[in-house]
């Protein structure tokens, strides 16, 4: 069935880079927390983190948590009510990813405008889940007695912060991974920022 | 429901932001911030201000999120950390001592009674114990077992002004911090005597310390001094150096 070619809409541009650089500030400042009292034998080289020092990471943390959970309110509920999520993040299955992968690794995956491919799908759903289990571990961390319930879904205090550090680690991961790929195909970033592909055409992509 | 707000008295608001200032001048003049901007943000004020103006709408949506009855959790006694922890702005020998026989508690502001209290008058009122999970800001944690007098018998025996909006201690270690009325009330928020069942040792605040489950470590006075009511914001020790006043768990 043909369908008019998609790309990113303003809403989800918009809400990508005000989460994109939420989320870099609460990686900074969560190091400088992090470093604070470290739960693993290393600490974050200051020059990585944000804040200067404990108080100030804290206030770049909570600020950058009011950008994040703004962005990713309006992101979510646009996600759902414009069908984005059904569309194009819902993951395949894993034969699709399978072969996707295939041939991402062989750098042979193609591209459509508006058509997310099977590892995109799964690394985006798998990326908000986690962003998702961030943010819940965060204010499990944060509220422990007025969100006792949440602590105590993450295993109590101590596992709960395990959790988070861990969330941390897998959207640093994805970001490492998607900032590659999106370098290594760079109409995706262009379309990303302006809502089109630089190309003046590019085929109608018919699924 | 009660909860704190900025002073509407004419001087707090400004007292308020200008102590908001001074703290984040220091936290955003080091570190990383180029890494982000690739400029100098660190003699920005509209950065310092915008921080301080998000700091104080996360305090205000901590008091929010606060319910006088919502209870800390309890542990049970093999949970208790040994050894607890010692922490303060200092090392563990710099801990200050004083006879309990002279200490006295001095209770001023919006309170009926300014008489100071003596330890046995405490030992009198009734006791309450908990064992209870301690939070520090840097995120490491450890449970152990206070009791003593609520902070609400407390206050009502000296009559205080319960519609007051802060509660501030000071301490004979040269500490201070303050916290919102709810949290005073909050049954939880215990005057403490003893530790482990047994007299509060030095290292954990002798004679008398402040147990507050519901916030953070900087917001749990040692070596009380003195307690007062007032309307006036009182900041503290950390606060007034750019951790957040509310510091709620």
């Amino acid at each position: 069935m043909p369908r008019p070619r998609r790309t990113p809409t303003p809403v989800i541009r918009i809400t990508h880079w005000i989460g994109a650089l939420s989320m870099l500030a609460m990686i900074g400042s969560g190091w400088q927390i992090y470093n604070a009292s470290p739960i693993l034998p290393f600490s974050f080289p200051s020059w990585m983190t944000l804040g200067g020092w404990l108080a100030g990471g804290i206030a770049w943390h909570f600020a950058a948590m009011w950008t994040l959970m703004g962005a990713g309110c309006v992101y979510l509920a646009h996600g759902v009510v414009s069908g984005h999520f059904r569309r194009d993040l819902r993951p395949q299955g894993a034969r699709a990813i399978g072969r996707d992968m295939g041939l991402a690794l062989r750098f042979r995956l193609s591209h459509a405008p508006g058509r997310y491919n099977a590892v995109q799908r799964l690394l985006y759903t798998g990326v908000l889940i986690v962003a998702a289990l961030t943010v819940a571990s965060g204010l499990s961390i944060w509220k422990p007695v007025q969100l006792g319930w949440l602590t105590w879904l993450f295993g109590g205090y101590d596992i709960a912060r395990r959790i988070h550090f861990t969330m941390m680690a897998l959207i640093v991961g994805f970001l490492i991974v998607h900032v590659v790929l999106a370098l290594l195909v760079p109409s995706t970033l262009f379309g990303m920022v302006f809502g089109r592909r630089p190309a003046p055409q590019d085929p109608e992509t018919v699924r | 429901m009660k909860r704190p707000q900025l002073d509407r008295t004419a001087i707090a608001p400004e007292l308020r932001r200008l102590e908001r200032r001074l703290m984040l001048r220091g936290m955003v003049s080091l570190g990383g911030l180029s890494l982000l901007s690739g400029c100098a943000l660190d003699d920005e004020p509209a950065v310092e201000r915008a921080l301080a103006r998000v700091m104080s709408l996360t305090d205000r949506a901590q008091a929010l999120l606060f319910s006088r009855h919502r209870l800390a959790r309890e542990f049970d006694a093999s949970r208790i950390t040994r050894p607890f922890p010692f922490n303060a702005y200092y090392g563990q020998d710099d801990v200050r001592t004083v006879d309990p026989a002279q200490w006295r508690l001095e209770v001023s502001g919006l309170v009926a009674d300014r008489r100071p209290w003596s330890l046995a008058q405490f030992r009198a009122l009734p006791q309450k114990r908990q064992i209870t999970r301690h939070i520090c800001v840097e995120g490491w944690s450890a449970i152990g077992c206070w009791s003593g007098v609520p902070l609400s018998v407390f206050l009502n025996r000296v009559g205080a002004d319960l519609r007051a909006k802060y509660v501030d201690f000071h301490c004979f270690d040269d500490y201070s911090t303050s916290i919102d009325m709810a949290t005073a009330l909050h049954p939880q928020t215990v005057m403490v005597l003893d530790f482990d069942d047994r007299g509060l040792p030095a290292a954990y605040g002798a004679p008398m310390k402040v147990r507050i489950p519901t916030k953070l470590g900087y917001k749990n006075p040692k070596y009380l001094a003195a307690i007062s009511v007032t309307n006036r914001f009182p900041g503290g020790y950390w606060e007034d150096q750019g951790y957040d006043w509310f510091g709620g768990s």
